[in-house]
C-alpha cells in the first residue's frame, strides 16, 4: 500500500528532512512511525499525502507513483487517504455533524448517504448523539475522535495519523489506539506517527524509527 | 484513473449515474449559493457598506446615462431634416415676399416654403417666449419676415443644403439665409462628447467596483484560511473551495446593483417634478423617463458580472498561496 524507494526530501532551505528512506507497508498493516522531533516523521507523512513532493527517490501509494500525479489531481488522490492531526483541524464554526460530513460533501455524495455514513462514523468513535454540538464544547479527546470520524467517514483504504494522542492522557490515548486497531482489522492500512514510546511498545505492531531523516530501525513483532 | 478506481474499489462508494451526479452537483451549488448569502447576512453592516460602495460607484454612470437618454429624447424631434430660414429685408412687403415664395417653390431642390410675415412672427414670438409684456413696450415690430424652406430629401445632404443656401442668399430681397441645422449639429457633437465621457467614467468606476469586490473577497479568504487548509487536506478541489467566494462576489454584485438602481430611481423621482414644471414653462410635455426594464436588467447584469469577476480575480490570486503545511 505504501512503498518508499530511496526517498529523500530536501527543503528549499537546504535542510535534509529525509535521506534515502526505503520501506514497504502491505495493505491492511498497522505501523507506528517514531523518532524525536525533527527526525522526519511529519515530512514522511506529508510525502504520502502529497503535501510535499520528494526530492529524490519515489513514493508509491497503492501502486501509484506520486511523482506522476499532477497538481490538479491531488484533491482526488487525497480523498483516498484519511488524515488525523494532532491539532484536529476541525472547523469551529460548524457542528460536529457538518465537520464529519465535509469529505462526503466534497466527494459529491447524495444527502441520504451522507446522513447514514456520518452517523455510522460517529457511532464508531462513540460520539453518536453529539452531532449537533460545536467542536469547541467538546473535550480534547472528543475533538480528536471527531477528527478520526471525519478521516474515516469516506472509508479510505489508508489512514495517516500525526501524533493523534499528543495532547491526551494515557487512558484516552489507549482508547484512540484501540480505534485504529479496529480500522486495521477491517483492512485499512494505518500509519501512526507518534513519540509515545511507552504506549507503542505495549502494542504488537510494526515500528519504523527515524533519526535525522534516516530510517534506523524497522521492527515487526509479527515476523 | 485505473489506479484510483482500484483504490476505491474496496470502499463501498455507491454507484452514481450521471443524472444523480448532476443533481447532487446542482444541489451543492444551490446550497453554497444560499450558504454564502447566510455568511454575508451574519455581518449585515459590513456587507451593506461594501454593497453601498459598489452601488454608489455604479449609480453615477447609470444616472448620467439616464440624463443623456433624456436629453437625446428631448432633442430627438429636431433632426427631421434641415430647414433653411430666409430672413427678408425689412423693406420687403407681403406681396413681394409671396411672389418670392412662389418663385422659390419652383426650385427642384425645394419641397415646401412657408411664409411667416412680420406680424405672424411677432405673434408667435409673444406666444412662445413669455416676453409678451416687454414686447408691448416696443413701438415697432423688430422682427423680420421669414421664408421657412424645407429642402427635398435628395437635397438634404450637407453639400446639397449648402449649395441651396448659397443660391438663396443671392436673392436681392434676402437679408440672411440661415441653415437651422447648425446648432442641432453642435448639440449632437456635444452629446456625443458627453456620451463618451460617460463611457470612460463607467469603465473607470467598473474598475473601482472590481477592486472593491476583489479586496473584500481577499479579506474573506484570509479570514477563512484555516477552513481552506482543511478543505484542501481532505480533498477539496480548487473549484469546490472557490465556489463560496464566487457566490459571495455574486451577492455583492447583486446587492450593489440593487442599491445603484435604488439611488438612481430615488434621484429621478426627486428631479421628476421640477423637471416637469420646467418643461411646462417651455410649453413642453416632456417628462423624465427613468430606468426601463432593459436598462435595469443591464445594470444588474453588469453589476453581477463585476462582482463575479472581482471575486474570481481575488480567488485566483490568493487561493493558490494557501497550502496546507
Amino acid at each position: 500500500m505504501i512503498r518508499f524507494t530511496h526517498t529523500s526530501k530536501r527543503y528549499a532551505s537546504g535542510y535534509d528532512a529525509l535521506q534515502n528512506v526505503s520501506f514497504h507497508m502491505p495493505p491492511g498493516q498497522m505501523a507506528f512511525l517514531t523518532g524525536h522531533s525533527g527526525a522526519g516523521k511529519s515530512t514522511l507523512l506529508k510525502l504520502i499525502a502529497l503535501l510535499e513532493r520528494s526530492s529524490r527517490g519515489q513514493v508509491f501509494i497503492n501502486g501509484q507513483n506520486l511523482a506522476k500525479i499532477p497538481r490538479r489531481r491531488i484533491p482526488y488522490f487525497r480523498r483516498n487517504i484519511g488524515i488525523i492531526f494532532q491539532d484536529h483541524q476541525l472547523l469551529f464554526d460548524r457542528t460536529v455533524y457538518d465537520n464529519v460530513a465535509l469529505p462526503l460533501i466534497i466527494a459529491g455524495q447524495p444527502q441520504r448517504e451522507i446522513g447514514k455514513r456520518v452517523r455510522a462514523a460517529l457511532d464508531k468513535v462513540g460520539l453518536l448523539g453529539k452531532e449537533k454540538l460545536y467542536p469547541i464544547t467538546l473535550s480534547g479527546g472528543e475533538q480528536q475522535r471527531v477528527g478520526i470520524a471525519r478521516a474515516v467517514v469516506n472509508k479510505p483504504p489508508l489512514l495517516l495519523a500525526d501524533e493523534p494522542t499528543g495532547n491526551l492522557d494515557p487512558e484516552l490515548s489507549r482508547d484512540i489506539m484501540h480505534l485504529f486497531e479496529e480500522f486495521s482489522q477491517v483492512g485499512v492500512t494505518v500509519l501512526i506517527a507518534s513519540h509515545d514510546l511507552a504506549l507503542i511498545h505495549t502494542l504488537p505492531y510494526r515500528v519504523l524509527t527515524l533519526r535525522q531523516g534516516q530510517l534506523i530501525n524497522d521492527t515487526d513483532p509479527s515476523d | 484513473m485505473a489506479t484510483k478506481s482500484r483504490v476505491s474499489s474496496r470502499d463501498n462508494n455507491i454507484r452514481q449515474g450521471p443524472v444523480t451526479a448532476l443533481r447532487i452537483y446542482l444541489l451543492r451549488h444551490l446550497q453554497v449559493f444560499f450558504y454564502s448569502l447566510g455568511v454575508l447576512s451574519r455581518s449585515p453592516f459590513a456587507t451593506l457598506m461594501t454593497a453601498a460602495v459598489i452601488g454608489i460607484a455604479l449609480a453615477l454612470p447609470t444616472g448620467l446615462h439616464v440624463v443623456l437618454k433624456n436629453a437625446q429624447q428631448l432633442s430627438g424631434g429636431w433632426d427631421g431634416g434641415a430647414q433653411i430660414s430666409l430672413f427678408l429685408k425689412r423693406a420687403v412687403e407681403d406681396d413681394e415676399a409671396n411672389r418670392l415664395a412662389k418663385q422659390i417653390q419652383k426650385l427642384p431642390e425645394v419641397a415646401g416654403v412657408n411664409y411667416i410675415s412680420r406680424r405672424e412672427a411677432l405673434q408667435e414670438f409673444q406666444r412662445l417666449s413669455g416676453f409678451g409684456d416687454a414686447l408691448q413696450a416696443l413701438k415697432d415690430n423688430p422682427l423680420p419676415s421669414v421664408l421657412v424652406i424645407r429642402p427635398t430629401a435628395a437635397a438634404s445632404t450637407p453639400a446639397g443644403t449648402e449649395a441651396l443656401l448659397q443660391r438663396l442668399n443671392d436673392y436681392p430681397a434676402v437679408d440672411l439665409a440661415q441653415l437651422d441645422m447648425q446648432w442641432v449639429k453642435r448639440l449632437y457633437v456635444i452629446m456625443e462628447l458627453v456620451r463618451r465621457g460617460v463611457v470612460v467614467l463607467a469603465i473607470l468606476l467598473a474598475l473601482a467596483v472590481l477592486l472593491v469586490v476583489g479586496n473584500t473577497i481577499r479579506l474573506a479568504i484570509q479570514n477563512r484560511r484555516a477552513e481552506i487548509v482543511v478543505m484542501k487536506l481532505i480533498g477539496g478541489t480548487d473549484g469546490f473551495i472557490r465556489r463560496p467566494f464566487l457566490y459571495t462576489g455574486f451577492w455583492y454584485g447583486l446587492f450593489g446593483g440593487l442599491i445603484a438602481w435604488l439611488l438612481v430611481s430615488l434621484s429621478l423621482s426627486i428631479l421628476g417634478e421640477p423637471v416637469e414644471r420646467l418643461a411646462g414653462l417651455y410649453q413642453s410635455r416632456f417628462a423624465l423617463s427613468g430606468l426601463d426594464f432593459a436598462a435595469t436588467g443591464m445594470l444588474l447584469a453588469a453589476s453581477i458580472i463585476l462582482g463575479l469577476a472581482g471575486s474570481w480575480l481575488a480567488v485566483g490570486r490568493h487561493l493558490r498561496d494557501i497550502e496546507p503545511t
